[in-house]
């Protein structure tokens, strides 16, 4: 009996340990990029850091706001183009979608969740980026192309959340609109979609998330120049690429810059996750 | 789906949108759209399929790598070691968190809420910062250099939060009937929860560490500078070697070997799509 308790009792302190490793990961992830990045911050200046116009890490002047204004450009881009075409589809998929197809349809969008970054990268290198180039003139690396490549990216994500919070609405819904005159469509659009709001909206802060976060696939097709980015066809780089393009090389203050760029990042990412309770929260009362 | 309600027929359908032209047009986008998707999907996968694969020759598969042959077995090597590295420890990781949220911890417990904290930034966390993370801490800190341990370390963090979310999920789909029936037989925690909580729970665990294969395979951000970048088979686990997604990074920063890249891309989308199939197919058991 003696020996049994032990048992319990050491398999309890092995399952809260394992718990506890997940906290610890997340305080270990915040310390060192806080520790490695914010000391640049001060050396830099925060203000100069965050809202210098020029990135020249050869004569010590680091300023990433082109890169914070990059990531946010492709970020809106591939939310113009991705979140209408995604929340479409969902539809589709909830109430058109015949039977026989949805099945391959849903592996189809499963699968565009799986494909690697840099399989995207390499298919916008190869398709896109001269569609752009023939089509719009430049260079074809562009704001423009990685914005489409973008949208294309955050499909499923933005589909799958959706799809999923369009089933959860009551068929009754649906079906008393129908009751009182309402074609499909406006039943759809007027009752059923405003209803699953919340979770249209979290698919939609969710694929923001992926596309800031988005590093390969934009390295390869947005042309990384580091300076303000000036238009709809000129290259630009975003927060991520900053940090893959110049870590292979960076040396001291330069390094640290970088790091500190991936805590500007971490901080979006996190804003974008107080987003997401907040919709949780709102959802709940 | 099928609603008596909704058995129009085409003839009325046509009526009635004449009737609210707003209607038709609602119809049509959403037809639209719905093809951008599958079309950009067929076009995406057709493309690299009919470049890459009469790239696919038995030159890739040899055991060395030189910039002859280009060979991806090294790579594939490497993803397989580092694939199941990152698994081993993650794996145990995630299921036995899972474990403790879903069957010691109490509802409404502060632990719990804070794990729900953690795992949802971590699977927020965009996986260069991971990179970073791993290079500061695995690389710099632990000093183990630039090494598939370190890109393993790297990544097995990055899938916990996967596996732990599947994990509970599978343990909270089975019944609370079974515990209390064990219980009442005299079974203590642990037999309870290995002999009969955990085995119909199997599908549901499996397809998520499946799902976390699929997405070590994929990962490039976070391995650059975590696992490095080097194209031969590792010595050591403390030796750089770089996965598959990373290699086809790779060739494409070189630029001279555009057609291995798509055949790399070929291989790397034959795997992916597998790892999916065999993930549905392993959940599906479950529903049974």
């Amino acid at each position: 009996m003696k020996s049994k308790s032990i048992k319990e009792k050491v398999m309890h302190i092995v399952f809260l340990a394992a718990a506890m490793v997940c906290i610890m990961a997340v305080v270990l992830i915040c310390v060192f990029l806080l520790a490695n990045g914010v000391p640049a911050m001060g050396k830099i200046g925060v203000f100069n850091f965050l809202l210098g116009k020029t990135w020249r890490p050869g004569q010590d002047i680091y300023g990433i706001l082109p890169m914070i204004l990059g990531s946010i450009y492709v970020t809106a881009g591939a939310i113009i183009i991705g979140v209408p075409i995604g929340i479409m589809t969902a539809v589709f998929m909830a109430r058109y979608c015949p039977k026989k197809i949805y099945a391959p349809l849903k592996g189809a969008i499963d699968l565009l969740a799986g494909i690697p970054s840099v399989v995207y990268g390499f298919f916008g290198l190869v398709i896109i980026v001269p569609f752009v180039r023939d089509t719009f003139g430049g260079s074809g690396n562009s704001i423009l192309t990685a914005c489409v490549l973008l949208g294309f990216m955050i499909l499923p994500t933005i589909i799958g959340v959706c799809e999923s919070s369009l089933r959860a609405v009551p068929e009754e819904y649906y079906q008393n609109a129908l009751a009182l005159g309402a074609t499909h469509e406006r039943s759809i659009f007027k009752v059923v979609l405003p209803t699953a709001k919340s979770g249209v909206l979290t698919g939609v802060v969710l694929g923001i998330g992926r596309a800031i976060g988005e590093t390969m696939a934009v390295i390869m097709i947005a042309g990384n120049q580091a300076r303000m980015p000036k238009g709809l066809l000129k290259g630009v780089r975003t927060l991520t690429a900053n940090i893959v393009m110049e870590m292979g090389y960076a040396a001291d203050l330069h390094r640290e810059a970088l790091i500190a760029t991936g805590v500007v990042l971490f901080v979006f990412i996190l804003l974008i996750n107080l987003c997401l309770a907040a919709i949780k929260k709102g959802v709940e009362q | 789906m099928k609603n008596p309600i909704n058995q129009s027929t085409f003839k009325r359908r046509m009526r009635e949108y004449q009737k609210r032209p707003a209607s038709f047009v609602m119809f049509i986008l959403v037809m639209l759209c719905a093809c951008v998707t599958v079309l950009s999907f067929v076009f995406l996968v057709g493309y690299l399929l009919y470049k890459g694969i009469p790239n696919i020759s038995w030159d890739l598969f040899a055991l060395n790598y030189n910039s002859e042959n280009v060979s991806l077995l090294p790579s594939l090597i490497n993803t397989v070691t580092i694939t199941f590295l990152a698994l081993s420890v993650s794996g145990p990781t995630g299921i036995f968190a899972a474990i403790y949220l879903v069957e010691y911890a109490k509802k409404g417990n502060k632990l719990v809420k804070l794990m729900d904290l953690t795992s949802e930034t971590l699977s927020g966390i965009p996986s260069i910062v991971y990179g970073l993370f791993g290079m500061l801490f695995f690389v710099v800190a632990l000093d183990w250099g630039f090494s598939v341990l370190a890109g393993a370390c790297t990544l097995a963090i990055m899938v916990l939060p996967l596996i732990m979310r599947t994990t509970q999920e599978a343990l909270r789909s089975v019944p609370a009937e079974f515990r209390e029936g064990a219980f009442g037989l005299g079974a203590d925690k642990v037999r309870v929860i290995f002999k009969i909580v955990l085995p119909p729970a199997v599908p549901g665990i499996l397809s998520g560490v499946i799902l976390a294969v699929g997405r070590i395979v994929g990962e490039t951000a976070s391995l650059i500078y975590t696992a490095g970048t080097v194209a031969e088979i590792p010595e050591s686990l403390f030796s750089s070697g770089r996965t598959l997604a990373v290699h086809m990074y790779a060739l494409f920063n070189e630029g001279l070997y555009i057609e291995k890249a798509y055949a790399t891309g070929v291989v790397l989308l034959v795997i992916v799509c597998a790892m999916n199939l065999l993930s549905n197919y392993v959940a599906k058991k479950l529903t049974r």
